[in-house]
């Protein structure tokens, strides 16, 4: 069922209400590159934990480590700047842009619906809902395992980063703060690396939603964070 | 007035070019350009010996036992006589009221002009009774004596951050200096023990420019623990390279691989054993074959095992590390996946075999 308000949205854009324009284009680039650096960086991370067997030869003849943290930090420097980018998108973009910021936490109304979709996830309800944007279930998990955890893990693989790069500087200045808070290096290493095995397992759910509302559902869901239209099936 | 080092120095029969040898040795080893060489002489020849009152609270006296092991015999010399070393109960030859009566004198001398160097901490629960020197609480004898003080200088991990007494569960609540002490500059030198070369050298900074050195955010002396162990480590290309040890008897371990697997902690420590290395430079533990356990790092007792590279996270309770909880989360979520997965194909055989049952029904009716 379309809120009043989505539908005058997709009245305003001169559709009929069964496509409506979403995601916009920076915000699916953001996606699908985000989504990419994730891999990257869980996988080289993982790695720079659990290294790959030993080398035979000369060290001279190999960089293993070497191009894995060089590929983790440039890595974790796009994610960075892609999420500040991200942030911005939220001011500038649709309001379909701000959802995973800012959560509608005190309207009661959207707590039913967070309800229902569980209901709906645990087999109790028949037909599920439609949205324009995210559902709220949904929403909730990107907020806490996407939105809190990536500025999470932002925050301590930077602040390992400064400070194996010494103190003084912008960068000391801005993480310098957070290897202390968190009880030193060692810790931090460990709440980073939990925090990449948390952030992987949404990941994993995150997929399996998606390609099961795009079947279930009756709308789109994978096509519309590829073209940004939604398109509703009835 | 109280002799200056160099007169000390001269009285032990040390000749003047062994004084600048030492000075250009340290004003190297302190990171300094050649020109503050005559500047560490001159203050060394000039300068009234800084008295030194050196506490012991709970401790195993390693900092003391580095201290006395200084490399270049010089620089224990130096550093013995250079400092006027008034109190420390372990060195000095008096004992009882006659030791304790030092500190008061120091005191009202040298008001506001002395230099406190504890070595341990004080525990603080049942009052401090787990301490007592001279009759009294330790906790007692530290703030009475830090008092005055121009500046502290908490020796090793212990003063420093708590070390081996404070690990949990920490029975006597040994507290490291910087929570008991305030209102004075504490130059915290944390290492169990900390390297001698880095003792004397804070010891000689300040009273070389008659200032602290530049701390960094743990109060720690930039200058020796701006660095992590891992950057200056002589194994580093082996990391870079991806060639590590493996098992404490394998061929990686005898061609003198990396150790970042046998758990090493120099990738988290900031210490100056890579570049200044122990006992006048001969070895350290990396080079003898053993991992950096991390012993300047605050609280390294409590951080794991010191031969695993992803360590426990004690939230948790358990002995688990990130791999542990991490791994469980995600093939519990794999699981819930499969799981859901199943009851919704389930749900939509169910369905699609019911539909048309209904719509039957609906027709019928």
């Amino acid at each position: 069922m379309l809120s009043q308000h989505d539908i005058q949205e997709a009245e305003r854009h001169g559709r009929q209400v069964y496509s409506v324009y979403v995601f916009e284009a920076p915000l699916r680039v953001w996606h699908w590159v985000n989504a990419l650096l994730m891999v990257i960086l869980a996988v080289t991370g993982y790695l720079i934990g659990k290294p790959p067997p030993t080398l035979a030869g000369e060290a001279a003849d190999h960089y293993v480590m070497g191009y894995i943290r060089f590929i983790h930090f440039s890595a974790s420097y796009l994610f960075a700047i892609g999420l500040l980018a991200r942030l911005y998108w939220a001011f500038v973009g649709n309001r379909h842009a701000r959802q995973i910021f800012l959560l509608p936490f005190t309207d009661k109304e959207w707590w039913k619906e967070v309800i229902y979709e569980l209901r709906w996830y645990l087999f109790l309800e028949h037909t599920p809902k439609k949205y324009l944007g995210h559902n709220p279930m949904a929403l909730l998990m990107m907020f806490f395992f996407f939105t809190v955890f990536a500025f999470g893990m932002t925050l301590t693989g930077f602040g390992l980063f400064v400070e194996f790069r010494g103190a003084g500087g912008i960068g000391d200045w801005l993480f310098g703060w957070v290897v202390p808070l968190l009880g030193g290096s060692q810790q931090t290493h460990a709440w980073h690396r939990l925090g990449m095995w948390l952030m992987m397992s949404f990941a994993v759910l995150h997929i399996y939603a998606a390609i099961r509302e795009e079947v279930l559902s009756k709308h789109s869901l994978i096509s519309t964070m590829i073209s940004g239209w939604r398109m509703f099936k009835d | 007035m109280t002799e200056t080092f160099y007169e000390v120095l001269r009285r032990q029969g040390i000749t003047r070019r062994s004084f600048l040898k030492f000075c250009s040795l340290t004003a190297t080893s302190l990171g300094l350009s050649a020109a503050a060489m005559p500047r560490i002489a001159h203050a060394l020849e000039n300068k009234p010996r800084t008295p030194v009152l050196w506490l012991h609270g709970l401790e195993c006296t390693c900092c003391s036992e580095s201290f006395i092991r200084s490399a270049h015999p010089l620089t224990k010399d130096v550093v013995l006589s250079m400092l006027s070393l008034d109190y420390d109960d372990t060195l000095m030859a008096a004992a009882g009221h006659q030791a304790e009566a030092i500190i008061e004198a120091v005191k009202e001398k040298y008001k506001g002009n002395y230099i406190v160097a504890v070595e341990g901490n004080p525990p603080l629960n049942e009052d401090g009774m787990f301490c007592i020197q001279g009759g009294r609480p330790f906790v007692d004898k530290l703030k009475e004596t830090c008092a005055d003080a121009k500046a502290v200088i908490a020796w090793g991990s212990c003063a420093s951050y708590g070390c081996v007494q404070a690990a949990r569960p920490n029975p006597t609540r040994a507290t490291p200096i910087n929570k008991v002490i305030t209102g004075k500059p504490i130059i915290n030198v944390p290492g169990c023990p900390p390297i001698a070369e880095v003792m004397t050298g804070v010891v000689t900074y300040m009273l070389t420019f008659d200032r602290i050195p530049e701390l960094d955010r743990q109060g720690r002396p930039k200058m020796f623990y701006g660095q992590r162990i891992h950057d200056k480590c002589y194994r580093r290309g082996h990391f870079d390279a991806g060639q590590f040890v493996e098992a404490w008897d394998d061929d990686s371990a005898k061609k003198g691989y990396c150790l970042y697997k046998m758990g090493c902690k120099g990738p988290t420590t900031y210490n100056a054993c890579s570049s200044m290395r122990w006992n006048g430079g001969i070895s350290w533990p990396v080079q003898s074959g053993h991992g950096c356990i991390g012993c300047s790092e605050d609280g390294f007792w409590d951080k794991g095992s010191f031969y695993d590279r992803v360590t426990g996270i004690h939230q948790f309770g358990i002995e688990a590390n990130a791999d542990t909880i991490g791994g469980a989360i995600a093939i519990g979520t794999g699981a819930a996946i499969a799981a859901h997965a199943a009851m919704t194909a389930l749900h939509s055989i169910k369905n699609r075999t019911a539909t048309p049952a209904q719509e039957h029904k609906g027709d019928q009716a």
